[in-house]
């Protein structure tokens, strides 16, 4: 029996292949892009576990320069000799492979990812040079030296002896020292030591995982929104399965059929179904994902200077998770209906009724849940903190919507109704509300599709414009020079100094202020800080100040991570506590700084020089050229304004590569609903449309009509999607943008962006709705005659 | 001591050495080996020998507090080669560490340090003598008069040491056999150290004297494959006279010995296999192991008989490689006290 069972419920979808393939590709899209996220957010994950694990040292205290990035070796073993036990690290690149090397002999055991055979391998000095990387990488480093494969080695990463790291680098010098954790009695202190050398203590060192959480986090939520649109897909296509097979578990039934049977055989159908739709949707995912990551490689690199996988491995922790959220969300579609059919009484009528009608009372409960969910978006966005909440009013805002999306288009409906007076007309308005119920969740996915356009192209342009204006004030210098040395660093001040143009030299350190990491500058404040610099906030005569010593300004992300503002104090060593005078915008950087007085940096340590230089001129390629042969410093420390604001403007369009991209697929996802949604419903609105065909409209008025209407609805849910995209976008930038990077981006609206983004969405509808339009047009008479025929 | 190369490539599988000695059986790797009638060059030869494998400078001395209490301590620096010869900065071939130790009645306190050759972190310098690693180190105008500083996170100790004697020469003319197959190493001593200092422990700074022997030895290729571990002791003698013995332990059971018999004024009688002869009286449980830490010790030639008894039993060197190295004393036919060093005991 049951196989005959089965036979007759699976009989439905060899009827209705449509059907099939929108549940399929319902749950395929809806798993796809979620575990497309997953598998990016997975593989950078592992690069930075493997990354952060070849040398641990965020565990260990570090001895980093004062100024520069390199400490002489002399100094190590001097450090060694005085009783300081601290192993020598040196970093640099290699055309873009990231080289580290390290003192086995040294190093505090349990550094790094050594194994026996990697130890001795590294610590071979008379065999050729050898690296440890893993097999990308080692590719990239074939001819230049012999490399040994590790997988574990993360991207963009190799690891060997620091005598052939540092022949490799053409270097003598080392990057930094970590301190063992037990150190002998009766050392000399460190200060008199090494004064050039900061002590970082441990955890303090940039942590990727948590530098790059924002970035995912963002991923994360288009994953679930993408998700959630495909859910809309697969919710409004098992409840017309269902309803469609009423008359069939009403003849099973009759014919003697168990209900236990029944539930079992459907329960059976529905997850064979998932596992179909779960296993495509991971395949679609594992492509769009490998189509993404490098672009999102890139963004990685340029933001935060990590390195990721450009290549995707198929990790156990992704897959399961798009299976397991493919489960879910079919169970929590299927469960109700099953529920329904355990409920119904054996003899319940089986006339069709209108699919997934919504009755008033349902769409009022809608339109109250959909009050509550946006009233606690307002509550959480206005008392709320932490991008966790960010992100909760995101989804409570965009759900909320949603549900409340019927009840605004019904009472949208009711007022045109109301006002036209043709009959024609009227007809089609009173067609259209006895419509919208079974399009209603594919309008709802339009919405959310439609409103995160909004959002995300509001975001993303305002934050461009934002940036530009950004980079406009910050690189306003049209040279940019770096030294190697104090010597070259006083040559080249004196030789600006001496053309008489405007120089604007750069001090910096590291330094722990307001319990933050951070970045000093020392700056020489000069007719160009002072005109092209905009304040966040500030006080009137914050330049002068800081140009007196006695202030300081301070980038956006140290205000909102420390809670400092205007006028407070910070103290920038023991004995030196200056106010704020400013608040500036620093984008496009995710640490704290600092900027102070050119004399404040040098009491503060007087050895310091400046590193950096901004040049004003105005033939910037003939001085260039003047200080290449002039002073012998190489052209690959000078760079011009046009050329850094390229790269910067190039990492900022990479980084949105990715968002934009996420954000056509949803479009496209949701514009499908529509299409599967409509040809579903242009089947059982056949008897709907005979008896308009009958009293005279032709086909093809009726399949204008039908195009007209899609349009119409599309049109108002377009109007309900511009709010809440403009909703969007403002959480987006000031709450979810404060929370991931520490800035807050002021909101620019682009009406001629969001007309096209119109356009989209009329095209989506159009070209979902022109298929059964034209079905229409083409259904012979017979059809609908057959509808008098049948008619009950 | 010969027997103590054993310790860094046999006794502990130390990743580094476990690879970096492992042709130790073959000798086809470029290493020159010691040979019979070698002339000693002095003070070069209390310097680095580079293109033998290993090295060391190896001191342990025997302390008295103010108040009577007995004290060990041990200073050894280690020099390995990965292969033979000297190369510029990290290029060298040569590591080098070292293991630093206090025994007092009860407690035993030990520390070892690590460096590459070639950047000036570790080194041996003859005129003047300078034997280095970090800021541990032994140095003086010559090796008769020296500084001696450790530190570690649980103690330090800074001595002076003034030689009371002559080197000594073990084996035949400083080449000392150690195995019926012919391994061998170069091997002298400075056994007549007189030494003062203070130790600093957690419980306080305690002024010391005591008598202190310095070891040098070098080889290419000390063991026989056939060789387990050994003990090696050191011993002095009431009246001036010492006595160096050590056996190796071999897997068949059978045991191979050899001992130098140091006269007070310096002149030695070297005893080859089978005449001195070490047999354990009692075991302890140190570490999780089973080690004799009592031995009857006899060289019937100079009328030896002796009860050798550690002064700490837990004297375990619990490093990199572990070992037990202790003060001990010993009563019998003569009474006196020594250092004894004992490996391979798993």
């Amino acid at each position: 029996m049951t196989r005959v069972c089965l036979g007759a419920v699976l009989s439905h979808w060899r009827h209705n292949p449509l059907q099939l393939f929108t549940l399929i590709a319902g749950l395929a899209i809806a798993t796809a892009l979620w575990s497309g996220v997953q598998a990016i957010n997975s593989e950078a994950r592992a690069s930075y576990d493997s990354a952060a694990a070849i040398l641990n040292d965020g565990q260990y205290d570090l001895l980093l320069p004062k100024q520069g990035n390199s400490i002489p070796q002399e100094l190590y073993v001097d450090l060694r000799r005085s009783g300081w036990l601290v192993s020598p690290i040196i970093e640099g690149s290699l055309e873009n492979i990231k080289l580290i090397g390290i003192d086995a002999l040294t190093a505090p055991s349990g550094l790094g990812f050594f194994s026996i055979d990697n130890l001795t391998t590294i610590l071979r000095p008379k065999a050729a040079p050898v690296l440890i990387a893993n097999a990308e990488t080692a590719r990239l480093l074939r001819g230049r030296v012999k490399v040994q494969i590790d997988s574990t080695i993360a991207p963009g990463m190799a690891v060997g002896d620091i005598g052939v790291v540092q022949t490799l680098l053409s270097r003598n010098d080392l990057s930094r020292l970590l301190i063992l954790p037990f150190q002998p009695m009766g050392q000399p202190k460190l200060e008199s030591l090494a004064p050039e050398l900061n002590l970082q203590p441990s955890g303090q060192a940039a942590d990727m995982t948590q530098l790059t959480k924002s970035f995912h986090l963002n991923l994360t939520a288009f994953g679930l929104l993408s998700f959630a649109v495909g859910l809309f897909i697969v919710y409004s296509t098992i409840g017309l399965a269902f309803e469609r097979r009423r008359a069939l578990t009403r003849t099973l039934r009759s014919l003697g059929v168990p209900l236990r049977l029944l539930i079992k055989i459907l329960i059976v159908e529905m997850l064979s179904l998932t596992l179909l739709g779960a296993c495509s949707g991971i395949i679609f995912g594992y492509l769009i994902a490998g189509l993404l990551l490098p672009d999102v490689a890139a963004t990685l690199r340029g933001l935060y200077g990590a390195s990721i996988a450009d290549t995707l491995e198929l990790r156990i922790e992704w897959w399961l998770s798009g299976f397991l959220i493919c489960f879910l969300g079919s169970s929590a579609a299927f469960t109700g209906r099953i529920w329904h059919i355990w409920r119904m009484p054996i003899l319940e009528s089986v006339k069709p009724r209108a699919w997934a009608v919504a009755s008033r009372s349902s769409i009022r409960q809608l339109s109250f849940l959909a009050f509550i969910l946006l009233g606690t978006a307002l509550v959480l966005g206005i008392w709320g903190s932490g991008l966790s909440i960010a992100f909760a009013v995101l989804a409570c805002l965009l759900i909320g919507a949603a549900l409340a999306l019927p009840m605004l288009v019904l009472l949208a409906l009711n007022f045109t109704h109301g006002r036209s007076g043709e009959t024609i007309q009227n007809w089609f308005w009173a067609d259209m509300r006895h419509q919208f119920p079974g399009l209603s969740l594919a309008l709802m996915a339009l919405l959310l599709a439609v409103a995160a356009n909004i959002g995300v192209s509001t975001m993303v342009s305002s934050f461009r414009l934002t940036f530009n204006n950004f980079l406009d004030q910050r690189l306003a210098p049209e040279l940019f020079i770096e030294v190697d040395n104090a010597d070259q660093s006083a040559e080249l001040e004196a030789y600006l100094i001496e053309r008489n143009v405007e120089v604007l030299p750069l001090l910096s350190m590291s330094r722990q202020i307001a319990g933050q990491p951070v970045r000093l500058f020392g700056v020489r404040v000069s007719r160009t800080y002072r005109e092209s610099w905009t304040f966040l906030n500030a006080k009137a005569d914050a330049w002068d100040r800081v140009e007196g010593g006695v202030a300081v300004v301070i980038n956006e992300q140290l205000a909102h991570r420390s809670e400092l503002k205007v006028g407070d104090l910070v103290e920038i060593s023991a004995d030196l506590s200056l106010a704020i005078a400013a608040v500036v915008g620093d984008y496009g950087n995710p640490k704290g700084q600092v900027i102070v007085s050119e004399e404040v940096i040098k009491n503060l340590q007087p050895d310091i020089y400046a590193t950096q230089f901004g040049v004003r001129s105005d033939s910037p390629s003939s001085l260039r050229k003047q200080i290449i042969e002039g002073l012998g410093i190489s052209s690959k420390n000078i760079i011009d304004q046009a050329s850094i604001k390229a790269i910067s403007m190039e990492v900022f369009e990479r980084t949105f590569t990715v968002t934009r991209a996420l954000n056509v697929l949803t479009l496209g996802v949701a514009g499908f609903s529509l299409l599967m949604s409509l040809l579903t419903l242009s089947d059982l609105r056949i008897p709907q449309l005979a008896p308009m065909w009958a009293l005279g409209l032709t086909r093809r008025q009726l399949g204008w009509m039908e195009l007209l209407r899609a349009l119409a609805l599309s049109f108002l849910v377009y109007l309900c999607a511009l709010p809440v995209g403009l909703s969007l976008a403002w959480v987006l930038l000031s709450i979810v943008n404060v929370e991931a990077f520490g800035w807050k981006l002021p909101m620019y609206l682009f009406p001629l962006e969001y007309v096209k983004l119109g356009g989209y969405a009329f095209v989506a509808a159009l070209l979902a709705a022109s298929w059964p339009a034209l079905k229409l047009m083409r259904t012979p008479p017979s059809i609908l005659l057959k509808v008098f025929a049948h008619d009950r | 001591m010969t027997v103590r190369i054993f310790l860094i490539f046999c006794v502990v599988p130390f990743a580094l050495m476990a690879d970096g000695f492992s042709g130790l059986g073959s000798n086809a790797d470029g290493f020159v080996k010691p040979v019979p009638d070698a002339v000693f060059h002095f003070p070069a030869d209390h310097g680095p020998h580079p293109d033998y494998r290993i090295e060391w400078w190896y001191l342990t001395a025997n302390l008295t507090g103010p108040n009577g209490t007995a004290y060990g301590l041990q200073w050894t620096l280690f020099r390995s080669a990965l292969a033979p010869g000297e190369a510029e900065s990290w290029g060298s071939p040569q590591v080098w560490f070292a293991h630093a130790a206090i025994t007092t009645p009860n407690k035993h306190f030990a520390t070892e340090r690590f460096a590459r050759g070639g950047i000036g972190q570790a080194g041996v310098e003859v005129e003047p003598f300078h034997a280095w690693i970090d800021d541990w180190s032994m140095q003086g105008s010559d090796l008769n008069s020296l500084k001696l500083r450790a530190t570690a996170p649980q103690f330090s100790y800074d001595m002076v040491l003034n030689a009371r004697g002559p080197l000594v020469f073990h084996g035949k003319n400083g080449y000392s056999v150690k195995s019926a197959e012919g391994q061998a190493s170069y091997y002298y001593s400075q056994p007549f150290f007189q030494i003062e200092g203070t130790l600093r422990l957690p419980e306080g700074d305690v002024e010391v004297t005591g008598q202190a022997w310095l070891d040098r030895e070098w080889s290419s290729q000390p063991l026989a494959e056939t060789q387990l571990g050994w003990d090696w002791f050191s011993l002095s003698f009431k009246g001036g006279a010492k006595l160096m013995g050590f056996q190796l332990r071999q897997t068949d059971g059978s045991i191979f010995s050899s001992g130098t018999w140091i006269n007070p004024d310096g002149k030695t009688v070297s005893y080859s296999d089978g005449t001195f002869v070490a047999e354990p009286l009692a075991m302890s449980s140190v570490s999780g192991r089973t080690i004799p830490t009592e031995w009857l010790i006899s060289l019937p030639e100079q009328e030896v008989s002796v009860n050798v008894t550690a002064l700490n039993r837990q004297s375990w060197m619990d490093i990199s490689i572990p070992y037990w190295e202790g003060p001990v004393r010993f009563t019998g036919s003569h009474e006196g006290y020594g250092y004894l060093e004992m490996t391979g005991y798993e």
